[in-house]
């Protein structure tokens, strides 16, 4: 597997050592009419061979920058290799954004090439071309509803791929000489942060620095060409765009595209993938679904499930692990595993998994035990773009539930006084794109990174992280108030969607409440209460009680916790609406915005903390197709009992 | 090319057609044409005859007097009524106002019926798999496919039918005239009982087929918004007679209808 970075170390050499290797292994696979169709990876590099020469038919320069707005298609990727050929900068933008949302992007990097999916994107980009007159040139994949675009901007993925075709031709010399030229120190990508905060950030990564990552991970895996990858999160997310290009690139595995965001369970099992990534959102949501569908069953199927779920609880991460475990639990296990397990793997998709991470937020102990239990190897990342995402990975037997883990081979970490994790790796990115100041503060002169994540090493040195730096705050009374700490544990209730807790420089904490709407209605309609909508049920007693009951667990936790006793939970109400990513309440990879709910939601906050219990609200809300509404609810605010802390109890 | 460009010549032209139940009269002396490529609505109040019109036009019910004239391949057929298989080998498919699916057969198979009409082989050759029968199989998933990949349906191709929400039922409905590769579409209130989101998808669909495919649309649809929005030209219905024809615009200006459907006062 092992290949030598010094000659190859750029993407497109990469692609071109695979071409020659391993030709006709599969290197990426797409559904299309329903059926897999496979792409080689000689095929991906004829492709990708056709492309650039197209692309530089067309005027693209070394250092262009190339939009790449789309799912996972393999043309999109092999877009974003055809410009680093050429010694361009693929920009992957994402496909679920906006058009305002792509502007700053392209407006930023004066992007002048842009590779769109389908008419949806199309659409987006000529929506935004009065601010982005730099775009010249866009070309779409899928051709269905393009015909009556007039545009002169506008040509078709397949025209550019026979312009390439026969310029190659003509001249074969050319790209080869292209590809030469490029060195792993060049810029290989350059990836837009969400941005919590203004404007995002373009990072700027070289191909050393992905390749490097990319390879330490895999090696430490033991990923090989025969591992297979279901890509199925934006590929502007470098949490997707590592699996699905850096890392195959690396070791020469093979990627699946899902034919539509729908589709990705009924592909998943079809597919069988060994490898896999999946943000903890999305466990979730999975362990929703079985858990739902568990609750419908018939009472023979209950009765397994319930029985073996206590095994696997009890004994199912330790199998795993290696550890010793007693023979009757053993064969109860492997029963378990027969009957239940094994079933529950394969309707998830999960039967060939051998190594799942889970990243980008806090997981909760029990969903990440469940998936252990059930004998699939889940483990914690820890990494950011800025790092080309390993920074962290716990090894085979060493996975905790709330540690990330330690350091990957070549990384160096360390806290400062205030608790935030320093890094220095050789995956560190070059630069912030045009915003030198913010590169500075983000990198010092040491080569340090600045992670912005307070935490500290546990006692076997894994990297514990509790929260942001600047989000770590403090009650009135002094008392360490750690706001995504208490919403994580909150949000691990399967009943809670979305938490916003409030209570840096106020006597006391509160927080705003999105319940699960799919697990309540299950858990409502099980009681027979009827309701309309989401509005309805956030104002039942009922509901109102089932949340309370899950802030007071919470509370009760966090009195057994001395530091932050005193960050119980007193008063919550739930929200109207669902915090949403168009509105600006949540990012593009949906964490939440405090400090903009806080403003928006001024008068809600203002009365959990002017000890009203209730509150009128009325607010415009913005529909998917763009339209506005207005909306009007009441919303009932209830307190939540509190415990006295333990280190008190003992003392007196 | 502009919309006006593309819509051709009369292919279909219903002629003084009276349709009677016993003594209800259901349709009276209904004259109105179809021009090649156009989506062309029939609206009307309740009762007014809408339904019974398509069912003429595809042959579930005979008209006592009238005829119906189809041009394909540039002839001209006349029938003074037609019969319900007839009409699908010429090509005119049609969804209902009450949904009529196989509900618990799967997405795919109630689309793969759809292709019924063009399938060449025995029943002996498909009972044994052999000769003509694997080749068209797979010829005839490919266009279902295609059509499933048109209505962006592909996530619940393998689900029973009778287990989907009304809104995809509907979809799937569609899918399944579509996979006739029809000359003429009759959609029988396609958007009846649909959330704003899902008479927005297939306003966005009736228009697409009608682009892509070129294929001439006959549409029933009470949603006067979508209506307005998306035919080109408009026929009402009132009590069984035509009470007017013409342009969106036209129809909406019209006296007749607007007494038809907000009553007058005697």
């Amino acid at each position: 597997m092992s290949i030598d970075i010094g000659t190859h170390d750029t993407f497109p050499k990469l692609l071109l050592h695979h071409a020659l290797v391993r030709g006709a292994l599969p290197a990426i696979r797409e559904k299309d009419l329903g059926i897999w169709q496979t792409w080689t990876w000689k095929h991906f590099a004829d492709e990708v061979r056709a492309l650039a020469c197209g692309l530089a038919e067309q005027g693209f320069r070394r250092g262009d920058h190339l939009a790449l707005v789309g799912d996972n298609r393999p043309r999109i990727y092999a877009a974003m290799c055809a410009a680093q050929c050429l010694g361009g900068i693929p920009v992957p933008l994402y496909q679920d954004a906006v058009a305002t949302e792509m502007a700053f992007p392209i407006q930023n990097a004066e992007i002048a090439y842009a590779v769109a999916e389908d008419q949806e994107q199309v659409d987006k980009l000529l929506e935004i071309l009065p601010q982005c007159p730099s775009l010249k040139h866009h070309y779409y994949d899928e051709a269905r509803g393009m015909r009556h675009y007039k545009q002169p901007q506008l040509a078709s993925y397949d025209s550019l791929l026979q312009l390439g075709r026969e310029s190659l031709a003509r001249d074969p010399a050319f790209l080869e000489g292209e590809i030469a030229k490029g060195s792993g120190s060049d810029t290989a990508a350059m990836f837009f942060t969400s941005g919590t905060t203004g404007n995002p950030k373009g990072v700027v990564l070289t191909h050393i620095a992905l390749i490097d990552r990319a390879r330490a991970a895999a090696e430490m895996e033991g990923i090989t060409d025969r591992d297979v990858v279901l890509a199925y999160l934006p590929p502007a997310w470098v949490g997707q765009n590592i699996f699905s290009y850096a890392q195959p690139f690396v070791t020469g595995y093979c990627i699946c595209c899902p034919e539509s965001a729908e589709t990705v369970m009924i592909d998943m099992r079809e597919i069988g993938p060994t490898y896999y990534f999946a943000p903890p959102r999305v466990l979730e949501a999975l362990l929703t679904q079985v858990s739902i569908r568990m609750e419908d069953a018939d009472r023979v199927s209950r009765f397994f499930y319930r029985t073996f779920m206590g095994i696997a609880g009890r004994v199912g991460g330790a199998i795993l692990e290696g550890k010793p475990v007693g023979v009757v639990d053993r064969l109860l296990y492997w029963l378990g595993d027969l009957f239940t397990y094994g079933p529950l793997r394969n309707v998830l998709g999960m039967s060939r998994v051998r190594v799942a991470y889970t990243a980008g937020e806090a997981i909760g102990p029990d969903l990440f035990r469940f998936y252990r239990s059930i004998g699939i190897n889940l483990k914690q990342l820890y990494g950011s773009t800025e790092t080309s995402v390993f920074v962290c990975i716990q090894p085979d037997g060493q996975v905790k539930s709330d540690t990330v883990g330690p350091a990957v081979p070549g990384v160096e970490l360390k806290f400062t006084p205030e608790r935030e994790l320093l890094i220095r790796s050789p995956g560190l990115f070059k630069e912030y794109y045009k915003n030198p100041q913010a590169t500075m503060e983000a990198k010092d002169r040491e080569g340090w990174f600045h992670t912005g994540d307070a935490g500290y090493f546990d006692a076997d040195g894994h990297v514990k992280i509790i929260d942001r730096v600047k989000d770590v705050g403090k009650l009135a009374d002094g008392t360490l108030f750690a706001p995504k700490y208490l919403e994580n544990k909150l949000k691990f209730f399967p009943y809670i969607k979305e938490a916003v807790a409030f209570g840096h420089g106020r006597d006391r904490v509160c927080v705003f409440i999105n319940f699960d709407f799919d697990a309540v209605a299950n858990w409502a309609e099980r009681r027979n209460m009827p309701y309309t909508g989401y509005i309805d049920l956030a104002s039942r007693e009922e509901v109102l009680s089932l949340v309370r009951e899950c802030i007071e667990r919470v509370n009760a936790d966090l009195a057994g916790e001395p530091e932050i006793a005193n960050s119980q939970i007193r008063r919550f109400l739930i929200l109207h609406k669902e915090l949403d990513a168009d509105d600006g309440e949540l990012t593009r990879t949906r964490k939440v915005r405090r400090a903009f709910i806080a403003d928006r939601y001024r008068t809600l906050l203002d009365a959990l903390y002017g000890g009203k219990d209730s509150v009128h609200v009325e607010m415009q809300v913005k529909y998917e197709d763009g339209r506005t509404g207005m909306l009007a609810a009441d919303l009932a605010i209830r307190d939540a009992k509190t415990f006295a802390p333990e280190a008190a109890k003992r003392a007196a | 090319m502009n919309r006006a460009q593309q819509i051709g010549e009369v292919v279909l032209s219903v002629e003084g057609v009276s349709l009677a139940f016993g003594g209800v009269k259901a349709l009276q002396e209904v004259s109105f044409d179809v021009r090649e490529h156009e989506i062309r609505a029939i609206i009307g109040p309740n009762g007014a005859g809408k339904s019974s019109m398509l069912n003429v036009i595809n042959g579930v019910y005979h008209p006592q007097q009238g005829a119906i004239r189809l041009r394909g391949n540039g002839a001209w057929q006349e029938f003074h009524d037609m019969d319900s298989h007839e009409a699908a080998s010429l090509g005119i498919a049609r969804t209902f106002q009450n949904i009529a699916l196989f509900k618990g057969m799967t997405v795919l198979d109630n689309v793969l019926t759809g292709r019924n009409l063009k399938m060449r082989c025995s029943f002996l050759e498909q009972a044994i798999w052999v000769g003509r029968a694997r080749r068209e199989e797979l010829e005839h998933r490919r266009a279902v496919e295609e059509v499933i990949d048109f209505l962006e349906i592909q996530h619940i191709r393998k689900t029973p039918v009778g287990k989907l929400p009304y809104g995809l039922q509907k979809r799937v409905e569609l899918a399944r005239a579509l996979a006739a590769e029809p000359r003429l579409l009759l959609l029988d209130e396609p958007m009846a009982g649909m959330n704003l989101e899902e008479k927005q998808d297939m306003c966005r669909f009736v228009l697409e087929v009608n682009d892509h495919y070129g294929t001439t649309i006959v549409l029933i649809e009470h949603d006067m918004g979508v209506v307005m929005d998306i035919s080109d030209r408009v026929v009402v219905l009132d009590y069984g007679r035509k009470i007017a024809d013409g342009t969106p615009d036209e129809v909406r200006a019209n006296q007749a209808v607007i007494d038809a459907y907000l009553g007058v006062a005697h």
